[in-house]
């Protein structure tokens, strides 16, 4: 059963993604770094949601939640968490809808997330943040502030929250000192019991292991398009634990 | 707390022409503490380094930082607060200058090597991944900018802040070692109320481009201030207090608790162990300001290190310690070296490899090239000594049978 569950989303993902040797070998990779996706505390929203038949996620992000040419947003992770939860949840509608701003700190984002809410009225609001903070060195007082407004703006539209750390970047790792701000964002994160999405983590547990070539020099997508898509996967995961919702198939086939 | 530093110590080489009282030897314990600090944060300072896991900052609220501010505090005044009494306030000041500029200009040295390793990695690094991350270099493109607000101490270079909290520190030191020399207790409340200011006030110190100091040195000045205050007697006062047995349950019950929290952070699920009210009492645990919580996790560390490790702790001579005892006596040459090896380090483990052994043994290597470069520059010190004998003691560079302030 596995197996063939392996082999029907390898197939799939040959003809989602064009490039059918990377693809069949990127999907299973996710898997390396699952264990560090849990969710401590649970989705209600999404839950009813799913029950309801009609899942809307909103994404709001920087640089780091879309990819430019010639991969392109729907290579990145809010489209692949969009694919990855409709497969696994046949019969609901899902949609994942990205409000990506490069290079945006959180203070000019948080007074635009009414606006997204409204029109999105999404069951869960996934935020990723703190990246430009930390290459701007913004004092990480300030940013938990900002946090907690933008963490109060979103419940009381009525939608569940998933906050997405930063990436994990071994080139500027020495000169961006992102720890205070992943810290922020952790504490906050339990503080308020929302779930967090360890980015950072993930994406080293993958640097360390070798799934992915996070050192490599290049003007090419394809590295960054399979990140994504496990990002995507490993975040659709966590949507559905945090739900409590057991998916119907392919549910952990790469774990 | 670390006891007053007693009389003579035979190990310790005094130069003869000091004052009639013997003057007071330098505590071991001091330096060994210091030249642990100094390598748990070269360890940190590595970043994502498997061997960071064993340093202090994972199992408690403190880190080395905390260690190495305090006892540089301590050692300072154990420096100054004598000068200032055998030769007066003026030279004393003056040396405390002398020494803070000697720290500035380690930091712009530093801070070359760390210019050159971001124009480097954004000359030959490209991947649309990381789109944002390299806004990091953006500075680069105004490099009139950035040259000066670094000379201003406004730039922040990851890893580089606890200079510019050092330098700020011992510039402001010498009315306050006046004060401590005359009204201890009064200098030390006061170092309290500046702390309590700046937390009621948001006293900061602006940086560049964004934000505040990493170290906030009217927040951190309490614990340097401190160990200041504990080398010019404070020790000795609290001495019944931190030798007590209730002390000792305190520190041990504080420690376990923090140990407790901490372990929640890295296991999420059993933050509900932690209540509701004590969390929001407690978070953000804020080391830019130097929590309170911190500061009491430091005090509890200190209360149990002094009370099981007397200063004549006979394995303080083993040589199984010299080694860190050693970095602890150059404790700024060591610190500079550190930041410049985790530089290193991290290079190697991106270029060539990333393995487990790599960091393992790129961390023992830093280790060792630390206690080597400790070593000569003791090797110097001694050889210096020797052809200068006719020269005035050579204590006027803050330095101290091998130590420095």
């Amino acid at each position: 059963m596995r197996a063939i569950s392996k082999g029907l989303l390898a197939a799939v993902a040959v003809v989602l993604g064009g490039c059918g040797i990377v693809w069949a070998q990127g999907e299973p990779a996710c898997g390396t770094a699952s264990a560090l996706v849990s969710a401590d505390f649970s989705l209600p929203k999404v839950a009813a949601a799913i029950a309801g038949k009609k899942l809307t996620i909103t994404v709001i992000g920087t640089g780091s939640s879309t990819l430019g040419p010639p991969a392109g947003p729907e290579k990145a992770y809010p489209a692949r968490l969009e694919a990855a939860l409709a497969q696994k949840l046949p019969g609901v509608a899902v949609t994942v809808v990205p409000h990506v701003k490069m290079r945006e700190l959180s203070r000019e984002a948080v007074p635009q997330f009414p606006k997204f809410l409204q029109a999105d009225k999404p069951a869960l609001t996934i935020w990723q943040t703190g990246t430009v903070e930390a290459v701007r060195g913004v004092d990480p007082d300030t940013f938990r502030d900002w946090l907690d407004q933008g963490i109060d703006t979103i419940q009381a539209a009525k939608s569940d929250i998933v906050l997405m750390n930063m990436q994990y970047s071994p080139r500027t790792e020495m000169m961006i000192s992102l720890s205070p701000y992943s810290d922020a964002i952790r504490f906050v994160a339990l503080q308020r019991e929302i779930l967090l999405f360890d980015r950072f983590a993930i994406m080293r547990r993958w640097g360390e292991l070798n799934t992915f070539d996070l050192n490599e020099a290049t003007k090419k997508t394809d590295t960054a398009a399979r990140v994504h898509d496990c990002i995507g996967r490993l975040l659709s995961d966590l949507v559905l634990e945090g739900a409590g919702v057991q998916a119907s198939s392919g549910n952990n086939s790469h774990k | 707390m670390v006891e007053a530093p007693v009389l003579v110590d035979a190990a310790r080489p005094m130069r003869p022409a000091k004052a009639p009282d013997a003057a007071p030897v330098r505590d071991r314990r001091l330096d060994l503490f210091r030249g642990i600090a100094l390598w748990l944060i070269f360890l940190d300072h590595i970043p994502s380094n498997i061997v960071s896991w064993i340093t202090i900052r994972n199992y408690g609220f403190s880190d080395a930082t905390e260690i190495f501010v305090f006892i540089s505090g301590y050692t300072a005044a154990f420096v100054y607060g004598r000068a200032m009494r055998e030769r007066g306030v003026i030279i004393a000041s003056a040396r405390m200058l002398k020494r803070a500029w000697q720290i500035y200009v380690a930091h712009i040295f530093l801070f070359v090597i760390y210019m050159a390793e971001i124009a480097y990695v954004s000359a030959s690094f490209e991947n649309p991944l990381f789109n944002e991350e390299m806004g990091i270099f953006d500075f680069l493109k105004q490099p009139d900018v950035t040259l000066v607000q670094a000379l201003l101490l406004k730039f922040k270079p990851a890893n580089m802040d606890v200079l510019p909290l050092y330098i700020t520190l011992l510039a402001g030191f010498a009315p306050f070692i006046w004060l401590l020399l005359r009204l201890p207790t009064i200098a030390l409340i006061g170092s309290a109320v500046v702390y309590a200011l700046s937390w009621h006030y948001g006293w900061a110190l602006p940086s560049y481009p964004d934000g505040t100091w990493v170290f906030n040195p009217f927040a951190w000045q309490l614990l340097f201030g401190f160990g200041a205050w504990c080398a010019l007697g404070g020790a000795q006062r609290l001495s019944d207090v931190t030798r007590s047995n209730a002390a000792l349950a305190a520190a041990v019950l504080y420690l376990l608790f923090a140990f407790a929290v901490v372990m929640t952070w890295y296991f999420p699920r059993y933050g509900h162990l932690v209540p509701r009210w004590l969390a929001d009492w407690m978070y953000p645990i804020d080391k830019t300001n130097l929590d309170v919580l911190r500061f009491a996790h430091f005090l509890a560390l200190a209360i149990i290190t002094v009370r099981f490790i007397p200063q004549d702790w006979p394995l303080l001579k083993s040589p199984l310690f010299k080694p860190a005892i050693l970095c602890g006596q150059h404790s700024l040459e060591v610190f500079c070296l550190g930041v410049f090896l985790a530089f290193a380090a991290h290079f190697t483990l991106e270029q060539i490899s990333a393995r487990v052994a790599a960091q393992i043994a790129l961390s023992l290597l830093g280790i060792l090239l630390m206690v080597a470069a400790a070593a000569l520059m003791s090797w110097y010190k001694k050889i210096e000594g020797r052809s200068s004998g006719s020269r005035p003691p050579r204590d006027a560079d803050a330095d101290l049978a091998g130590g420095e302030a």
